[in-house]
Formats: C-alpha cells, sequence, structure tokens
C-alpha cells in the first residue's frame, strides 16, 4: 500500500434520513464546462448529480466515486415574466425561485413539503405536491431539460422533441445524466397567501369520505393522520385544503404589497446531538394528540402565508437531526383506487404496531405523467417517517413493500433507503426500458448511485 | 449496498467454516445479504458450509484463504473484491490452542499468536483498503473477552485476541469518516466446536446470539458490542479488580 488510509478529499455522504453514510469525492462545478470535466474525470466508480440532499435515502450518493454538488450552478438565465416561463440551471432551488418570480406573479408550479430541494432534484425525483390531483407532477410543467449524459455529451430533451430521453430523465433518480438546467411552466398567482380550509375527520373512512368528497374544489389538498391512534379513532385526521387567495380575498393593508414572498424567520438549526429515542411512542403520542385537538374542527377562508401553508418543517434547518444519529426513513407508497381495502390494512397494520410517526400525510393523486420511474399515479399516497432504530422496522417495511406491490402500487424511491431489489421490478414496469435507455446513453456506467447499486436499477 | 438498517447485500467471511461466522451469514441472509464468499483453506467442511448456505438461497462461491500465509492475502482477497462490492467483511477465523501444552511448546503458542493475531491483522488491512477504495462497507472483526484481562487459564489465546482488538480500536478510528465502519465483537464463552469439552464460563452464550447482536450492531453502527451485552459492565469490573484478588477467582 503506497500512501496507507490517504484520502483527504473524500468525505462521507448520507440522504436527509442521515442512515446508510458512505464516501465520495465531493465536487462542486461551477459552470458546465466544469460539470463537463468533472464527468469525464471522475474515474471509476462513477458520479452522481446531487442537489439540496433533501432525498431521504441513498439517491444522491456515490460510494468510493464522485458526487457532483450542482448548487454552484444556480443561475437563472432567462425570465418570461408575461407567459411565466423561465429557464434557470439545475442548482437553483425554488427558494429560490419564489424569490424571484412571485413578486412577478409566478409561483412553482409544484411546491414539495420544503422549498430547499433545486431544480435538477425536483426532476430528477420527479417530485409532487399538495396539487397532485390537479396539476400533477413537476416534470408536467418542464418545457425542456438541458442534460449532460454519461456519454460526455449535452443533449436537450423535451417531451416532442426526445420524449424517450426527457420521460426517463423525470423520476430517474439522476440515473441518465447530470442536469444542467430546464425550462419551467410557472403558475400564475395574484397574491403570495393562501386561504386555507381545516377540518378535522374522526377517523379514516371519515378521511377518505372526506377528501374524495371535494378534493375537486380545492387546488391542494393534504391531510395530516395520526397513525399512532388506535380503534375507533384509527386514522383521524387533519384535512388543510386551500388555494391561492385571490387579490380581492386580501385584507386592505395587505393589498399594496400583494406579491411579497415573506416566509416566517427560521428557527436556530436543530442541535447536532440530539439523544436517540426523543422521538419514541409517547412524546410523538402526546404530540399527535395535542396537533390533532389543536386543530379547528372546521375552520373556512384561513388566510395563511404560503411558506407556512406549504413548508412548515422549513422552519426549523435541520430538522433531520431530531431523530439522533440513528437517523430516520421516510416510507411513502401509493396504491391505486379501488385498492382502499389495501390501505386500510396498511393503516391498521402500522396502528397496532404503534409506529411512533409524527409526519404521517395522506394524499390522493390524480392522473399519472408519463416519466418510466415516477412514483405518483392515481390513488392514495401516504407518508410517514420512522426512527431508524426502531426493533423489528427493517423486516415489517419489508413486509408493507410487499402488500403494496401485491396490490398494484409502488414505493416513492426518492424517500427509499431499503427496498429490495426484486420488489423495484414488480413496482416499476418500465424498469427494463428505462435500463435499456441507460446503457444506450451511458455505455461505460458514469452515472451511478448508491440507490442505482443497492436496487440493480 | 447496505440499507438503511445496515444490512449487507454481500458478504465476505473470513474463516468460512467458523460457527459464528456462518450463524451470521445465516441470519443476514434472511435479510438482505444474496452474495456470500467463504473463505478459509479447502477443505469438506468448507463446501458443506457453503452447500449449507446455498440452500438458504445465496449465491455461495468459496475462496482458498490461509490466515497462516499472509502474503497471499493481497491476492485472495483482491479477487472476491474484483467480483464486485463487498458490503461486510466479517473477520471470524481464529484457533483456542490448548494452554497446558502451548505453555510448553513455544511453536505452538506461537502458532496461536500467528493465527488470531498476525493473520488477522494482515487480513483485516488487506479487507479494510479494499473497503475504503469502494467508499462503504463494514468490517466486523471477532475479538474475545478473553483478550480484555489476561487469566491464568487461557492468556496465550487472550493475549493474542487483546492484540487483535486494540489493532481493531485503532483502524477504526482511522477509517472514521472514509465510509468504511469497523466493528469489534467481544463474546464471551460460546458454546462451538472450538470451547467443546471446556467448563462454559458464566455469561456464556450461542453462536445465533452473537450473530444477532451482529446484526444489531450493524444497524447501530456500533464500533464495540459485547455478547451478552451484560458483559460490558461485569468486564469493566473485572478489569479494575486488584490483581491478588483477581489470581484468585475461579474464572
Amino acid at each position: 500500500m503506497p500512501v496507507p488510509f490517504a484520502a483527504p478529499e473524500a468525505v462521507p455522504v448520507t440522504g436527509w434520513g442521515r442512515t446508510a453514510p458512505t464516501s465520495a469525492l465531493v465536487l462542486r462545478p461551477g459552470s458546465y464546462e466544469e460539470a463537463v470535466r468533472a464527468l469525464a474525470e471522475c474515474g471509476g466508480r462513477g458520479a452522481i448529480a446531487r442537489g439540496l440532499g433533501r432525498a431521504y435515502g441513498d439517491a444522491a450518493q456515490n460510494a468510493g466515486g464522485a458526487v457532483l454538488d450542482m448548487t454552484g450552478l444556480d443561475r437563472i438565465h432567462e425570465i418570461d415574466a408575461v407567459g411565466g416561463l423561465v429557464t434557470c440551471d439545475a442548482g437553483v432551488s425554488l427558494h429560490r425561485l419564489m424569490q424571484v418570480m412571485l413578486p412577478l406573479g409566478w409561483f412553482v408550479p409544484v411546491s414539495p413539503g420544503t422549498r430547499y430541494v433545486t431544480v435538477g432534484g425536483a426532476i430528477g425525483a420527479d417530485i409532487h405536491g399538495k396539487n397532485h390531483h390537479m396539476s400533477g407532477s413537476f416534470s408536467r410543467h418542464v418545457r425542456a431539460i438541458e442534460l449532460l449524459t454519461g456519454d460526455g455529451e449535452t443533449r436537450v430533451a423535451t417531451p416532442e422533441d426526445e420524449p424517450d430521453l426527457f420521460w426517463a430523465t423525470a423520476g430517474g433518480m439522476g440515473l441518465t445524466g447530470v442536469i444542467l438546467a430546464a425550462t419551467l411552466q410557472m403558475l400564475p398567482v395574484e397574491t403570495s397567501l393562501m386561504t386555507v380550509d381545516t377540518e378535522r375527520a374522526t377517523d379514516l373512512d371519515d378521511l377518505m369520505a372526506r377528501l374524495a368528497a371535494d378534493d375537486h374544489r380545492y387546488r391542494y389538498s393534504v391531510a395530516w393522520i395520526d397513525l399512532l391512534a388506535r380503534g375507533a379513532r384509527t386514522g383521524r385526521a387533519v384535512l388543510t385544503r386551500g388555494d391561492h387567495a385571490p387579490l380581492e380575498a386580501l385584507p386592505p393593508r395587505l393589498r399594496a404589497d400583494p406579491l411579497a414572498f415573506r416566509p416566517a424567520s427560521r428557527l436556530p438549526a436543530a442541535p447536532r446531538f440530539v439523544p436517540e429515542g426523543l422521538l419514541g411512542r409517547r412524546s410523538v403520542g402526546l404530540f399527535n394528540e395535542f396537533w390533532y385537538r389543536k386543530a379547528p374542527r372546521d375552520q373556512r377562508g384561513r388566510l395563511q402565508k404560503l411558506a407556512a401553508f406549504f413548508h412548515p418543517l422549513d422552519g426549523l434547518p435541520e430538522w433531520n437531526r431530531i431523530y439522533g444519529r440513528g437517523g430516520f426513513v421516510q416510507y411513502q407508497f401509493v396504491v391505486g383506487y379501488g385498492q382502499e381495502e389495501a390501505l386500510r390494512r396498511i393503516v391498521r397494520r402500522i396502528g397496532s404496531r404503534r409506529c411512533p410517526s409524527f409526519l404521517a400525510v395522506l394524499k390522493r393523486f390524480g392522473e399519472a405523467d408519463p416519466g418510466w420511474l415516477s412514483f405518483p399515479m392515481p390513488g392514495w399516497t401516504l407518508a410517514l417517517d420512522l426512527p431508524a432504530t426502531l426493533p423489528g422496522l427493517a423486516a415489517f417495511l419489508d413486509e408493507l413493500d410487499d402488500e403494496v406491490a401485491a396490490a398494484g402500487g409502488r414505493v416513492y424511491l426518492a424517500k427509499d433507503a431499503r427496498m429490495r431489489p426484486d420488489v423495484l421490478a414488480r413496482m416499476y414496469p418500465r424498469l427494463d426500458d428505462f435500463r435499456e435507455l441507460r446503457s444506450r446513453y451511458d455505455p461505460r456506467r458514469v452515472i451511478t448511485s448508491d440507490l442505482a447499486r443497492r436496487l440493480a436499477v | 449496498m447496505k440499507d438503511a438498517f445496515g444490512a449487507p447485500q454481500s458478504l465476505l467471511v473470513l474463516g468460512g467454516t467458523s460457527e459464528i461466522g456462518l450463524a451470521t451469514a445465516r441470519r443476514l441472509i434472511g435479510r438482505r445479504t444474496r452474495t456470500v464468499f467463504l473463505a478459509g483453506r479447502p477443505s469438506p467442511q468448507l463446501d458443506a458450509a457453503a452447500q449449507s448456505l446455498r440452500r438458504l438461497g445465496a449465491t455461495v462461491t468459496t475462496v482458498d484463504f490461509d490466515a497462516l500465509d499472509p502474503a497471499s492475502h493481497e491476492v485472495a482477497l483482491g479477487k472476491v473484491f474484483a467480483e464486485g462490492d463487498i458490503d461486510m467483511v466479517l473477520l471470524a477465523f481464529g484457533v483456542l490452542g490448548d494452554q497446558a501444552r502451548d505453555e510448553q511448546d513455544p511453536l505452538a503458542a506461537v502458532h496461536v499468536a500467528q493465527v488470531n493475531y498476525t493473520g488477522a491483522v494482515s487480513a483485516a488491512l488487506v479487507g479494510a483498503t479494499a473497503l475504503q477504495v469502494q467508499g462503504h462497507g463494514s468490517l466486523v472483526v471477532l475479538s474475545s473477552v478473553a483478550g480484555e484481562r489476561a487469566r491464568r487459564a487461557n492468556f496465550i489465546y487472550g493475549s493474542s485476541k487483546a492484540g487483535l482488538d486494540a489493532f481493531c480500536q485503532g483502524l477504526a478510528d482511522a477509517m472514521h469518516g472514509s465510509g468504511v465502519h469497523v466493528m469489534t465483537v467481544r463474546p464471551g464463552f460460546v458454546h462451538t466446536r472450538m470451547t467443546e469439552g471446556l467448563e462454559p464460563a458464566p455469561l456464556s452464550t450461542t453462536a445465533d446470539e452473537v450473530a444477532a447482536a451482529i446484526e444489531l450492531g450493524l444497524r447501530r453502527r456500533s464500533t464495540t458490542i459485547w455478547v451478552p451485552g451484560t458483559l460490558r459492565a461485569v468486564m469493566s469490573a473485572i478489569r479494575h479488580l486488584p490483581r491478588p484478588l483477581f489470581r484468585r477467582l475461579p474464572l
């Protein structure tokens, strides 16, 4: 051994869930030329693009290889303030887009639970938001992608000209290449406030009935669900649904500057060391009880800031630390309409296992977009987070995988850190097409990630 | 790749006929492990061990490996790593020796030291370096409580494990931040072929319990685990006993 243990530049990298760290060379290209060079020189273990690291699992990790930190590519190239088209680098965050575009009367077309994701990451995971039942996933609003593929070429993919490359990249977890830039169609809004209706559902059936009955009346709809509640209260929930407030809904004092983007001031970051087991059954049970009771039984038309409605967790920077050093896993699945029984069974199983989850969310998806590995499909999606150190969790989630796959559903790759490779093929029928396309554009297999290795994508 | 719970998909067992090694392999095959390499001197036992794991559904390959020939380690293990990523290397080989005989036969004592210490040092270094190149993986090393404080009854074996244990502590720190996780396992008396016919010490355990503890340690990314866990406190007390008292203990 020439220089024992000398790896000065490689650093441990994890996803947002802080599980399974692996080490990689983190490179931060500041231009397209640097990105091309980084890809050409990344060595035998390849490279993967990484944005703001909000994928929960190992999607933006590449053990022993290179991780391209794309946040250095953060220019907004072109804004069409009349038509709402934006062309920007992949490293631009949705936060930045809101800052720039809201004053012009445009909002991001799809916003996930955090605005600290990049445009590249949003395309790679084909993210969805509370408006999926109306507006589909992120890729539906993308007009063009500039992509650096593994063969070193820079290509422009649009849904019309290069549909295969475009729809493989949308939801492709960064494995078709490094997204350099994209053109997005933004959503016109009159104000930066939301009108929100809040109501409680007493149990799962009540919740599903309410969601099914009038989701179509709201652009945005989501339900927080108490998965620790058992018996008759299984699946009790708080529904929050709303839309962008029209100008006339604003009180006079706010009408002067209706489009101001005012995210609430952020708290100090969560401490670096949090004792493990802080979020146990008791504490989460208490929180859930409080959260449910605090919610108004039925409230209409409340005005709320964008950030409070869409991104409550962004108020606490580094909130992922609250699970302690063991980290946490997110589990999000979707089962189609008609598979309500599977959903009920899974909710009951989670409840009877007393899984301490306080960020559980149920939502109805609308029409799917054509992304080959895109997650959303018409049906019910449930997302929950769990401490990774929970005993027996690994086997339990495997059982849920099987139940989801048997119901024709699927698990969201951007949140996955633990699925089995054989389940993946059952959940994503276009996986073989995706593999074929990958080997066509990246014959030397330059683009790869821990997720790709783990799931044999 | 390991998943969020530290479960490996591929496993290399050094000491492919070790009962603890095989118990661990069986347990991990029950989780995520699909590819297993059993390294050891070629023998019918090694083939039988491979066959028993194949029946559980794993793809098993046997690899020629001799702890007493450190010069061959790099080549032998290099071949394994050339086939693909190894998520976990389990260093499970070791010999107990016969204390009474070995005290009379220095060469036999040296044999114990060479297998348990120098052979393990070489294999661990080769394994750790390979894991470091791939940027991830766990190196799990079977030490022993016998290395915690030398006992009259088995200090030759104990000293070899003490050396290995100290080596692994340092290696774990050297690997910190490299993506490689080094875990030292300190079991008490384990009921296996190696200890057959010996009087079991208090807090004795089984190979399956050690395997379960290893799986838990992987999930928690522990650096040191004791099996059973109570040994941590017990050995902490024993370590501080005054010598004249310790010598008189029926250990």
